[in-house]
């Protein structure tokens, strides 16, 4: 009997000891964020305040409408920055797709010579870090004129996203048996409308969050960016966002309401890929 | 369609590999060349200048350029391994609950929607010594009266980039690892329970070889995009202040772009590209052998 007090107790303390560090960690994770989005809402007043404010006083969108309303009021031409960015993200992550469908398939239903050190060779690609690709990039691009366009980030978008969606596509792709587009074609499909009418829809919310994925990636670069973009024809958010800093007295709440609009699409978009992106990245793993 | 037919898989490869090649690959090779010349943007000729390896014995001379390129592999080391560990403990803090899982592993996904730009602005916010909700909490708590100049001492903005870091990519791993134990078979864990083992020894001898794959992929995908630090430190303290958090990357582009020393820049940049090429391949190894070894054994 004592003993098994002693166990229910030990028991007790664990399971609120659990409780108790979750707790911790959650806030660790969500505070930064949620303090961003506050902050937001909060004249600049209150932000600055000293001693502290802890509760706020007084709540307002006014941020938000300074931002949209021009860039005399808001400082910086937001508009202009969201439309460069979903431009430039959407296409590139169209073209990545297609590309990043082809190849993946391609990794995942042949056999062919020197298959491992190819892929090898495509993610090796991708770990060239942005900054050390935007000084070539940056010389090839003033000569081609393409520097401050939106064709030149989306083609070095669309190259930096290729490798790690053919990595997600191929391992969806691994998930639907081959057994299924074979039968398709023993009962009279081609190989290419066994393809669209079996493996893809099996493929296609993996797919899909293989898209999402790039999109992210698009949405969120900055070294590239950074230097290959000069004015409103082309600058991105992230970009953006910089020149808040550039100046002197730093317009805090202003960024923090530009930094809530760049994170709303990412928020939503992350929410639906990530079941499927976890599957995606770990197939293989325990399959070989 | 008659006569020679390529391969498919080649066919099917050829798009990536064309468009790899244009953006990549070629403005590599040119990066490469130009590393051999006294290239600057304001004097095209120097283009065509060839001073062997010069600027690359400049750099390995260059005391300035070691403190960038050992603070970096300290930043990568420090903040990969503090990762793991933080993403493996969240993990398995996260499976053992009972309810709410699904609520929790989405607040865990949290930090990887946040572009890293915005993660340095965040903490640049939060780590601000006169307004940021660190120094302000410190204050109000009483446990220091002054506003700790978090990015402005060498020591402390290293800290505070390093915290920003990790916030931003333990829930890469601890989704992984995650995943991991979630499909991980429970017969083992059972069965070594019934044979007596302390919960570390299962842990050690049944469920860390299990998840290490895991682990390993998360290692390859954070390496394939180590150099993401840049825009962290970027906006926290632009290597500032007085260099004191200088990394390769940061170091890379104010030579390239303030200085406009095109030459040099580049062969520092080669050094960053090894760096980063080191890394991946020695995770990528690492996960191929570990995944080897759990097909031999499960």
């Amino acid at each position: 009997m004592n003993e098994n007090a002693k166990a229910r107790i030990n028991g007790i303390l664990l399971s609120i000891a659990h409780k108790i560090g979750l707790f911790l960690a959650m806030t660790v994770i969500c505070l930064p964020g949620l303090w961003i989005v506050l902050a937001s809402f909060r004249p600049t007043v209150e932000i600055m305040a000293k001693p502290p404010v802890w509760i706020p006083q007084d709540l307002s969108l006014d941020a938000y409408v300074a931002m949209f309303s021009g860039v005399g009021q808001g400082g910086i031409p937001v508009i202009e920055y969201f439309r460069n960015s979903l431009i430039i993200s959407v296409t590139s992550t169209a073209i990545a797709l297609a590309i990043g469908m082809a190849g993946g398939y391609a990794f995942a239903r042949f056999r062919f010579r020197a298959k491992s050190s190819i892929f090898l060779g495509l993610m090796l690609t991708r770990t060239v870090p942005g900054i050390a690709l935007s000084l070539p990039l940056f010389f090839v691009y003033s000569k081609l004129g393409i520097i401050d366009t939106h064709f030149g980030l989306i083609m070095a978008y669309v190259a930096l996203n290729v490798p790690f969606t053919i990595w997600l596509i191929d391992g969806f792709f691994r998930q639907v048996p081959k057994d299924l587009a074979e039968a398709a074609q023993i009962d009279g499909c081609t190989r290419w409308q066994a393809f669209w009418q079996v493996e893809f829809p099996l493929a296609g919310p993996g797919i899909a969050s293989a898209g999402i994925f790039a999109f992210l990636t698009s949405w969120n670069e900055f070294a590239l960016a950074s230097q290959l973009t000069r004015s409103v024809n082309s600058k991105t958010l992230p970009v953006g966002l910089l020149d808040y800093t550039a100046e002197f007295t730093i317009d805090w709440r202003g960024m923090c309401a530009l930094a809530v609009i760049m994170i709303i699409p990412a928020l939503v978009l992350t929410f639906i890929v990530q079941k499927h992106l976890v599957s995606g990245l770990t197939s293989g793993a325990v399959k070989g | 369609m008659k006569g020679w037919r390529p391969p498919a898989p080649f066919l099917l490869l050829l798009p990536a590999i064309l468009v790899l090649a244009a953006v990549v690959i070629v403005p590599l090779i040119l990066s490469l060349y130009s590393s051999f010349t006294p290239f600057r943007l304001t004097q095209p000729a120097s283009l065509y200048m060839f001073v062997g390896f010069r600027n690359y014995a400049r750099i390995l001379t260059d005391l300035e350029f070691w403190t960038a390129f050992g603070r970096t592999v300290l930043l990568l080391t420090v903040a990969l391994n503090v990762e793991m560990l933080l993403g493996l403990g969240l993990a398995m803090l996260v499976e053992k609950a009972t309810r709410g899982q699904r609520l929790l592993r989405t607040i865990m996904m949290f930090p990887m929607m946040f572009s890293p730009i915005l993660v340095g602005f965040q903490f640049k916010f939060m780590f601000n010594d006169n307004i940021g909700l660190v120094n302000n909490a410190l204050q109000s708590l009483g446990l220091t009266d002054q506003a700790i100049p978090w990015l402005i001492d060498g020591t402390l903005a290293f800290t505070a980039i390093l915290i920003a870091e990790v916030w931003s990519s333990t829930s890469v791993f601890a989704i992984l690892i995650l995943a991991g134990l979630l499909a991980m078979p429970k017969e083992p864990i059972e069965a070594a329970r019934v044979d007596g083992c302390t919960p570390w020894q299962t842990f050690r001898y049944v469920t860390w070889p299990f998840i290490m794959p895991f682990a390993y992929i998360a290692m390859t995908i954070r390496s394939l995009d180590v150099a993401r630090a840049y825009d962290i430190v970027k906006i926290m303290t632009d290597g500032g202040p007085a260099k004191r958090t200088e990394l390769l990357w940061t170091l890379v582009s104010r030579t390239a772009y303030a200085d406009a020393r095109m030459g040099l820049a580049n062969a520092m940049a080669y050094v960053a590209i090894l760096l980063s090429i080191l890394f991946t391949v020695y995770f990528y190894r690492k996960l191929a052998a570990a995944r080897t070894q759990i097909a031999a054994e499960w």
